[in-house]
């Protein structure tokens, strides 16, 4: 097909990916693609050719990858860590390329960059064919909502210009790409380091008579810019340019907007009409998708920065309970039960992964049962939360569909999801609101209910601690319960084992069960291991932070393997017992503990009467 | 205004707001050159009518031009915002200057540790900055809100995944982001924005009659006494203006005609070379500015 000359598209800047598996060829692509559009300046192509490697096959010694290689470490090891954004412009279209590393270990980067982009480019080796690194970038590409791809098999020099070479893998790709769902795709032989079908087609076949690759970039109509009509304001920030009033500042995600509109608050669906409208602040009458808004409502309604306002129809749901595709980015693998922090269209939300329904296997395509998600896997989950949150599909909700998994201690975004539905579920569970007031159980047994949550060392002491502790409190007038790590292990958690994800489902059980006797009234001591400070963490949350003692019982491991009571650490060290705490599994002790006994300079007496004097000073005082 | 234009636009904008109400004590840098006025237009419109809700901050190495000074204080009069200004004094009290010192020192003790003093004493921790990442090629790889650890410690081998408009913005106590609302935006985007915006910008962008020395193959202007003269050196007037501003004796000019920004816009269209050309504190070495990133530098 000859190139015929198409006017401008509509204009808006074209935004691409390069992805595919590692010495594909992705950074050499754009180099040249770069140069051979002459938008590379000439002291960058200088200083590039300078670091370039002995028998670099450029021009004048340039390896066109170093165009784009910025990070020291990547020029020393020859490998692309993270994306590099670039701009270019032709006459017909202005672009900005993201190039993606093609290592497994940085897809959390090639994620950044499709959940941005229009349109992909996804490099095939013409002498190695579809690698799993292919089949996962094509499937992220897909997961994250782009639908027209351009195929570069490249290297087709190296394989002297096979049609047959090029067919299987057009053929192999589109087995792939019809189970994706791309709505268009387009493959074309070509050989970065000489720049065949790139801008030219000088060099190339007689049997390719399709156009280069920057063809069609100039030409795609981008299918993923379609977007839901749904009206969506992510609020930002809450300004007070006056006494008086009251401004709303947010981009409008999806839909459109105009004065006198009726518009309600996400979370709580009070109803309010836009007074006034400001777009990149100025005064207007209307406000598109993607526009920057300031609004002023009719009523006062209770909405801060993280809140969402939507429109009336069609009505927006929101839910605790979801199914979601999720990415995993985090070498600690995503398990069921751990509780993370999400951050999506309706602001920051605690929650936990419920189910994971099953693990993507990218080379048979299989949906694989499975207990975690191990970093750069994809799975299906369900999620649930502590509060309901919008549930806006991702398929038709591509601008606010989207979610990040945070963790809670460190900080890091672990593993991003994209949503496929709400489950109706939790709207048919009302929780039954207790009949019987809490103050009334106060009055009752005379004091206020307290979890103590005492972790250390498997021998540390704990349970004759929280023995001790406990019958003092008895004597006293409280009234008490006791969970213990061990007589739990017995009953009500006996199906679990001490892998970490059973040791989460452990102490999330635990902590339940300490709630249900915390809303009784009781005073309630836990005694458990409890290894990981983010499962803590997470009992903590649930029972709330005023009621919530944590007391590290602190015995350094040497003086819990002289102890060894059970004699469990003497079959660890022997290496009986995999997974054993302190010896083959980590202990992670309390930051800011509410209290910390140290159990080598006193007696068990001593620090249960430290326990019981502020035990009764925080359920009495 | 070019659909490009305006949803760069837009996004500098959510990116603003997104800042505000994330950090408990973002500042914004203004360095007075034609990125930093664009990034102050936008931060204005993005709170419009209310004020900007955060400080601006200049570090100033006293080694400026002259009219960016003056510039300074007009846009701060323009905009009704206040600009703190730091200096390291103690970099002052011990002679660094660009001229002794070398650029490399200098740049070092006035600019990186200048900014990392100022952020520490007003415990700022969000620094909104005009960088974009078609300047240099590690800029090209940073993140928009891009994460440091205590110490102001930028580790390009772990960035955070930032997907969508989903910005992870939590924060301990000691560390810090830097904000980057120019990101996507290239040179020739900034001049057109400047054009559409009509946004007044310091004059030493525009060419004009000014006095220069040929240093290192390029022009350097004689913006004071204090640039010492070799025995040989005599100042020409010549038409020249500046791509990129920083310290006098560190930014190199270029012969131009260019009068307006779409005699900017024309000539660089025609360029061959790349904007940071004319700085002479990039050129120690391959990966110098991501080395300087990595200590803190902007």
């Amino acid at each position: 097909m000859p190139v015929s000359p198409s006017p401008l598209p509509a204009s808006d800047r074209l935004r691409f990916l390069t992805c595919g598996s590692v010495d594909d060829g992705k950074s050499t692509l754009i180099g040249r693609l770069l140069h051979d559009c002459g938008q590379v300046p000439e002291d960058i192509v200088e200083a590039a050719r300078r670091q370039s490697p002995a028998g670099a096959t450029g021009p004048g010694g340039l390896d066109f990858a170093y165009l784009l290689d910025g990070l020291e470490a990547e020029r020393q090891q020859g490998i692309t860590i993270d994306v590099s954004y670039r701009s270019f412009m032709t006459p017909r279209r202005a672009f900005q390329v993201a190039d993606c590393p093609g290592h497994a270990q940085y897809t959390r980067n090639m994620a950044t960059a499709a959940s941005n982009c229009d349109v992909a480019i996804i490099l095939i080796d013409a002498r190695k064919g579809l690698l799993e690194q292919t089949r996962r970038h094509a499937t992220l590409c897909a997961m994250l909502g782009i639908k027209d791809i351009a195929v570069a098999i490249n290297k087709m020099d190296l394989m002297a210009w096979s049609q047959a070479t090029f067919d299987v893998i057009v053929r192999d790709f589109s087995s792939l790409s019809d189970r994706l769902g791309f709505l268009s795709v387009e493959a074309f032989p070509t050989a970065a380091t000489l720049g065949v079908n790139l801008v030219t087609r000088q060099g190339s076949p007689d049997w390719y008579v399709k156009g280069t690759l920057l063809d069609w970039l100039e030409r795609v109509e981008v299918s993923r810019k379609a977007r839901s009509q749904a009206l969506r304001l992510k609020v930002q920030w809450v300004a007070r340019p006056d006494q008086d009033s009251r401004l709303y500042l947010g981009n409008l995600s999806s839909g459109s907007l105009r004065v006198g509109d009726t518009v309600q608050v996400g979370h709580s669906g009070q109803l309010a009409q836009v007074t006034s409208l400001l777009v990149a602040g100025v005064p207007s009458h209307a406000a598109q998708a993607g526009d920057p808004v300031a609004i002023e409502l009719s009523e006062h309604v209770d909405l801060t920065q993280g809140d969402i306002l939507c429109g009336q129809t069609p009505q927006p749901d929101f839910a605790s309970q979801f199914a979601a595709d999720l990415i995993w980015f985090d070498a600690t693998p995503m398990t069921p039960g751990r509780t993370y922090i999400l951050k999506g269209a309706s602001g920051w939300v605690t929650g936990s992964i419920s189910r994971l329904k099953y693990r993507k296997d990218l080379e048979s395509d299989r949906e694989n049962a499975a207990s975690v998600l191990g970093m750069n896997e994809i799975g299906l989950c369900n999620l649930a939360l502590s509060k309901p949150m919008l549930c806006d599909p991702f398929a038709t909700h591509p601008t606010t569909g989207g979610f990040i998994v945070v963790d809670q201690v460190s900080n890091e975004t672990l593993g991003a999801g994209m949503i496929r539905h709400s489950l109706r579920r939790s709207a048919n569970l009302t929780p039954v609101a207790a009949t019987i007031d809490p103050s009334a159980r106060v009055a009752r047994f005379g004091h206020r209910p307290l979890v103590i949550w005492l972790t250390g060392l498997s021998g540390s002491g704990k349970s004759t601690i929280a023995k001790l502790v406990e019958a003092s409190l008895w004597a006293q007038g409280v009234a008490t319960s006791m969970l213990d790590g061990d007589n739990l292990r017995t009953g009500l958690c006996r199906d679990l084992g001490f892998t970490d994800a059973d040791r989460v489902e452990n102490i999330r059980r635990t902590a339940e069960a300490a709630k249900l006797l915390h809303q009784s009234g009781l005073v309630v001591l836990c005694a458990l291991i409890s290894p990981f400070q983010r499962d803590r963490e997470m009992a903590k949350s649930l029972i709330g932070q005023a009621d919530f003692l944590e007391v590290f019982v602190d015995t350094p491991l040497e003086t819990c393997i002289t102890r060894d009571p059970k004699g469990l650490y003497k079959k660890a060290l022997a290496g009986e017992i995999p997974n054993f705490t302190g010896i083959g599994s980590a202990y992670e002790a309390p930051l800011e503990p509410g209290l910390h006994l140290k159990t080598n300079d006193a007696s068990p007496e001593a620090l249960s009467a430290i326990v019981t004097n502020k035990v009764l000073s925080q359920i009495r005082g | 205004m070019k659909p490009h234009l305006k949803s760069l636009e837009a996004e500098a904008i959510a990116i603003f707001r997104e800042a505000a109400g994330a950090f408990a004590r973002p500042v914004m840098m203004f360095s007075i050159g034609k990125d930093s006025t664009v990034l102050l237009h936008l931060a204005a419109k993005a709170f419009a009518p209310a004020k900007i809700p955060f400080p601006l901050l200049h570090i100033d190495t006293t080694w400026k031009f002259r009219e960016m000074i003056a510039f300074r204080s007009r846009v701060a009069k323009t905009y009704g915002v206040d600009i703190l200004v730091h200096t390291n004094q103690e970099g002052l009290a011990n002679g660094i200057n660009p001229i002794d010192s070398g650029a490399a020192l200098h740049t070092h003790v006035m600019k990186t540790l200048a900014l990392k003093q100022a952020l520490d004493h007003y415990q700022f921790d969000a620094a909104i900055g005009g960088a974009r990442r078609d300047e240099e090629k590690s800029r090209a790889k940073e993140r928009i809100f891009s994460f440091r650890s205590a110490g102001h410690v930028w580790d390009p081998r772990k960035q955070r995944p930032e997907l969508w408009d989903v910005y992870n913005t939590r924060l301990h106590t000691g560390e810090s982001v830097r904000v980057f609302p120019l990101s996507n935006w290239t040179e020739i985007d900034i001049w057109d924005y400047v054009e559409a915006e009509s946004i007044e910008v310091v004059p030493l962008y525009f060419s004009a009659l000014r006095p220069v020395v040929r240093r290192s193959g390029t022009w350097i202007m004689v913006d004071d006494g204090r640039l010492p003269l070799e025995a040989d050196e005599t100042p020409q007037m010549k038409n020249v203006r500046f791509r990129t501003l920083g310290c006098y004796p560190l930014s190199g000019a270029i012969e131009s005609e260019a009068k307006s920004v779409n005699d900017i816009l024309e000539e660089m269209r025609g360029s061959r070379y790349s904007e940071r050309q004319g700085r002479l504190i990039d050129g120690d070495g391959t990966g110098s500015m991501e080395a300087k990133k990595r200590e803190g530098y902007f």
